[in-house]
């Protein structure tokens, strides 16, 4: 169900699975919100941080967000899956929060990526220059593959801190398609950029986060 | 007559890798894209750290819940079902 198949709709969770959680939900279940907010609440802040000033606003817009969740659960239709309501209530609140805030800066990276700083996705210094008339361009010292092996608890420590030390709306995209694995077209739609724009943010933040990736690799872990 | 493109060099080819794999590259792109990688064992690593990189970051949990956070949550809740 995660990633790949490009046009499948991977934030709709089956509807027999969806509409059993609502039920839970409606009945009371702690257990089944409590998952829901592990499950969510964090890529939530992340989102919200992209229209307010500072990470403890978008905490708080996140909890208000839970709670305009839990007064339109019982009113709920199903008309889109579960998760997209959600989030679209949460970028109403985060979106009337930050024009109180007078916040405009971070959301004009999704209409302008290059405000996030272009920068290359390898360092300059792998590649040949490019004067070179026989190698120019070409790799200086070629990335390995890397192993088959699983990269271990701390690797995905490294990862997620790597993602942590993105510019906000890179971290939003690579957090919502890679790590909760979203489709291209639903972010699009939550975060109302364009395609192309949202490949832009994907691109720098894959790239970072890949060279950290072969750093840990480089370290002598897994590669 | 049509002027032919220049085979991509490793420079170019890893600024089109997001491109490639979202399915976004023009045809003639994505040829000069497969025959580069045809031809060259660092892009093809480099392609692969890429791929193992989206896999890896498909299965990390995110970041725990900060206990104040979930308690208050939770909170809200019960309360919401009274």
């Amino acid at each position: 169900m995660r990633r790949r198949g490009a046009a499948s709709s991977t934030v709709a969770a089956p509807r027999a699975e969806e509409s059993e959680l609502l039920a839970r939900l409606r009945a009371g279940d702690e257990r089944a919100f409590e998952e829901l907010v592990k499950a969510n609440h964090p890529t939530m802040v992340k989102v919200a941080e992209l229209f307010v000033p500072s990470r403890s606003v978008a905490e708080e817009v996140a909890q208000e967000a839970w709670v305009g969740v839990l007064q339109g659960l019982d009113g709920f239709e199903g008309r889109s899956s579960l998760k997209t309501w959600m989030f679209r209530i949460l970028t109403n609140r985060a979106k009337t929060r930050g024009e109180r805030e007078r916040r405009t800066l971070p959301m004009s990276a999704l209409d302008q990526p290059d405000l996030e700083g272009a920068g290359a996705a390898v360092a300059e210094d792998r590649f040949h220059p490019a004067a070179d008339p026989v190698r120019g361009n070409l790799w200086t010292q070629p990335p390995r593959p890397p192993d088959e092996a699983t990269i271990a608890a701390e690797g995905h420590e490294r990862l997620l801190a790597a993602i942590e030390g993105l510019r906000p709306a890179q971290r939003t995209v690579i957090t919502l398609r890679d790590v909760q694995g979203w489709d291209s077209d639903s972010v699009c739609d939550l975060l109302e950029v364009s395609a192309a724009n949202q490949r832009v943010l994907l691109h720098r933040a894959r790239s970072t986060v890949r060279r950290e990736f072969e750093r840990y690799l480089e370290e002598g872990n897994g590669g | 007559m049509r002027l032919r493109k220049p085979p991509l060099t490793c420079r170019e080819l890893v600024e089109l890798v997001t491109d490639y794999l979202e399915g976004a590259l023009r045809a003639r792109d994505r040829r000069r894209f497969d025959s580069h990688i045809a031809g060259c064992a660092g892009c093809r690593a480099y392609l692969a750290q890429m791929r193992a990189t989206i896999d890896t970051l498909g299965e990390l949990s995110e970041e725990t819940l900060a206990p104040e956070a979930k308690r208050e949550l939770m909170e809200r809740f019960r309360d919401w079902k009274r």
